[in-house]
């Protein structure tokens, strides 16, 4: 029987990848999009757990915003990805350190 | 099952603020590239009417409308009419430096407009689903705003740090929403207050979902140790994006801090509270000692920033009605002051120079003594010596501070603002006691001029009648139904 502690588990160790690949990846920028992108869908993952067991709807409300959100999101990081790609031709989260202070 | 149409009063500033939008939207094709005045007019125009609507149009007293997930109330009222101004001012300001550098397009003033239409979302916010929709609306015209200068190099790469970063503080400040929504059953703010005033209530689940909250406030917010964006952003965008990013959306952010943890968070202020001072006191120390540092004006003024931030967190985390009242007037108090800072670097640069290093203010009493003077308000205000307004937002602080015994607070806000005088001061030497090499006069607009020698000599005005706007801070932090 699979209770709220095993959607939460998964939720959570979704999250818990996404803010590691965040901070392991030191490569590909669209890597960074990707994890982020699992972010959210750890949050919605957890907001659907709680709305099926407390049997309120406003959970399952709130995932359609955060879907139609996260989609503006991504168009959004990849126009800004495109732009950064033509003007300097690399998108290697490396090379991101042309500002010191 | 029949429908009831909601209560469309209380939210007539932003829906006259969108429609305003579509105008311009529309309006702006048919333009042509030499009279985008227009675009700036009509722009004006339309925060005009919704700042008409958000002051007086109104009644008095709070109003919930959208099945409890809107408010319109007093603390609303007086962000909106501020943020609407500063809107307004960063636009004029924004005009002159825009078309010298032909970035002068309609999709900066949309973009603009688009952004105060969430902040003012986010103010009027009174369930975790509105303030999230709020916040998103302003970070993507934001995000877009930063990369608006496709040749630049330096933008795409600060727009990208800002979105990458932005969006992870919209994932963890969801996730907490998450988790604070399966202990409680709801999105409202109030019922979540309601539902964890009751005996046993506050589970590990609720602690957790605090503390993510906080992790994405203080994201949105710039406070140390979640302030890397910050410089960067302040940095590598140009000067008038900059401009708009450094005003009006703290106004928002400081609504998100008074909707979540107060309204929403009440209960379990003994969790967030020494949270947000350690939080206020880091961003003191940091913000104001790397600041010496810097050559870039923007820059330190970015770490300025984060030195005033924290000034507003460890006021709004004493708790009391006087900490948030002085955490309120310090936050449009700053706000006014970063919108006259930014302007003079905007006035001083010209087509093809950017005048982004504080040498470039050299021998600037020489080329106009009028505006050596305007930056001197505006520097002398930021240090906080009276009787420029800035003394009195960090006396209200340091008072609040005392009143409930945390003097050792008092005393690190008070030792590190004497460090923060070190840099402000610099740029008074360069401007006062070098001489530029070129000591030609300066060349703005007139209603450049206008706008920034009445934002500066606000910062006098304000000072010396600081009584007003300090009583209506405290009437709607007053007024406020906890």
């Amino acid at each position: 029987m699979l209770t709220l502690t095993h959607y939460l588990m998964l939720s959570g160790a979704l999250f818990a990848i996404a803010v590691a690949g965040i901070f392991i990846n030191r490569k590909n920028m669209i890597l960074l999009l990707m994890c982020i992108e699992l972010m959210l869908l750890a949050v919605n993952f957890n907001f659907i757990a709680f709305s099926r067991f407390l049997d309120d709807t406003a959970g399952q409300v709130f995932v359609f915003f955060i879907l139609t959100v996260a989609a503006a999101e991504a168009a959004i990081g990849l126009a800004i990805l495109v732009v950064l790609f033509r003007t300097r031709s690399s998108i290697n989260v490396k090379d991101m350190n042309s500002m010191k202070g | 099952m029949s429908f009831i149409a909601p209560q469309f009063a209380p939210a007539l500033p932003e829906i006259a603020l969108a429609i305003g939008i579509c105008v311009v939207l529309l309006a702006d094709l048919f333009v042509s590239e030499q009279r985008k005045s227009i675009t700036l007019w009509l722009s004006l125009a339309t925060l005009t009417v919704a700042a008409w609507f958000a002051g007086g149009a109104l009644p008095e007293g709070s109003q919930l409308t959208f099945s409890g997930s809107y408010v319109a109330d007093g603390l609303a009222r007086v962000l909106k009419l501020f943020t609407l101004l500063l809107v307004g001012v960063v636009f004029v300001y924004s005009f002159g430096y825009l078309k010298d550098r032909a970035l002068l397009k309609g999709e900066y003033y949309l973009l603009g407009l688009f952004a105060t239409l969430g902040m003012l979302v986010m103010i009027s916010a009174h369930s975790m689903l509105t303030m999230y929709l709020g916040l998103e609306l302003m970070s993507l015209a934001l995000y877009a705003m930063v990369a608006f200068d496709r040749e630049s190099p330096v933008a795409a790469e600060a727009a990208m740090k800002y979105f990458v970063l932005g969006a992870i503080a919209s994932g963890v400040l969801l996730f907490g929403m998450s988790l604070i929504y399966g202990a409680t059953a709801t999105l409202q703010l109030d019922q979540i207050a309601a539902a964890l005033a009751g005996e046993g209530s506050v589970t590990p689940a609720v602690l957790l979902g605090t503390a993510f909250i906080m992790v994405g406030i203080a994201f949105k917010f710039g406070a140390v140790p979640f302030h890397n964006w910050v410089p960067d952003l302040y940095h590598g965008a140009p000067t008038s994006v900059t401009l708009f990013v450094g005003t009006a959306p703290k106004l928002a952010a400081f609504a998100m801090l008074t909707r979540l943890l107060l309204t929403a968070l009440e209960p379990v202020v003994e969790v967030w509270a020494p949270m947000l001072t350690g939080l206020g006191v880091l961003s003191l120390i940091l913000g104001n000692v790397i600041a010496i540092a810097q050559s870039n004006i923007k820059r330190m003024l970015a770490y300025s920033t984060i030195g005033h931030v924290g000034f507003i967190l460890i006021a709004f985390a004493t708790g009391t009605a006087a900490g948030q009242q002085a955490a309120l007037f310090y936050t449009i108090v700053y706000a006014i002051m970063a919108a006259a800072a930014f302007g003079t670097v905007i006035l001083l640069s010209k087509r093809g120079y950017e005048a982004e290093n504080i040498a470039d203010f050299r021998g600037l009493n020489e080329r106009s003594p009028w505006f050596a003077v305007m930056m001197l308000f505006v520097m002398v205000s930021m240090i906080g010596i009276p009787p420029f307004v800035g003394f009195f937002a960090k006396l209200n602080v340091l008072v609040a501070l005392i009143n409930v015994e945390q003097t050792w607070i008092a005393v690190v806000a008070v030792l590190f603002s004497v460090v923060g005088a070190f840099y402000y001061l610099r740029v008074l030497r360069y401007m006062y006691f070098e001489t530029s090499d070129t000591v030609e006069p300066l060349v703005a607009p007139i209603n450049i001029r206008l706008v920034l020698s009445a934002n500066a000599l606000a910062m006098l005005l304000l000072g010396v009648f600081s009584e007003p706007l300090l009583a209506w801070c405290g009437a709607v932090i007053g007024s406020q139904a906890f």
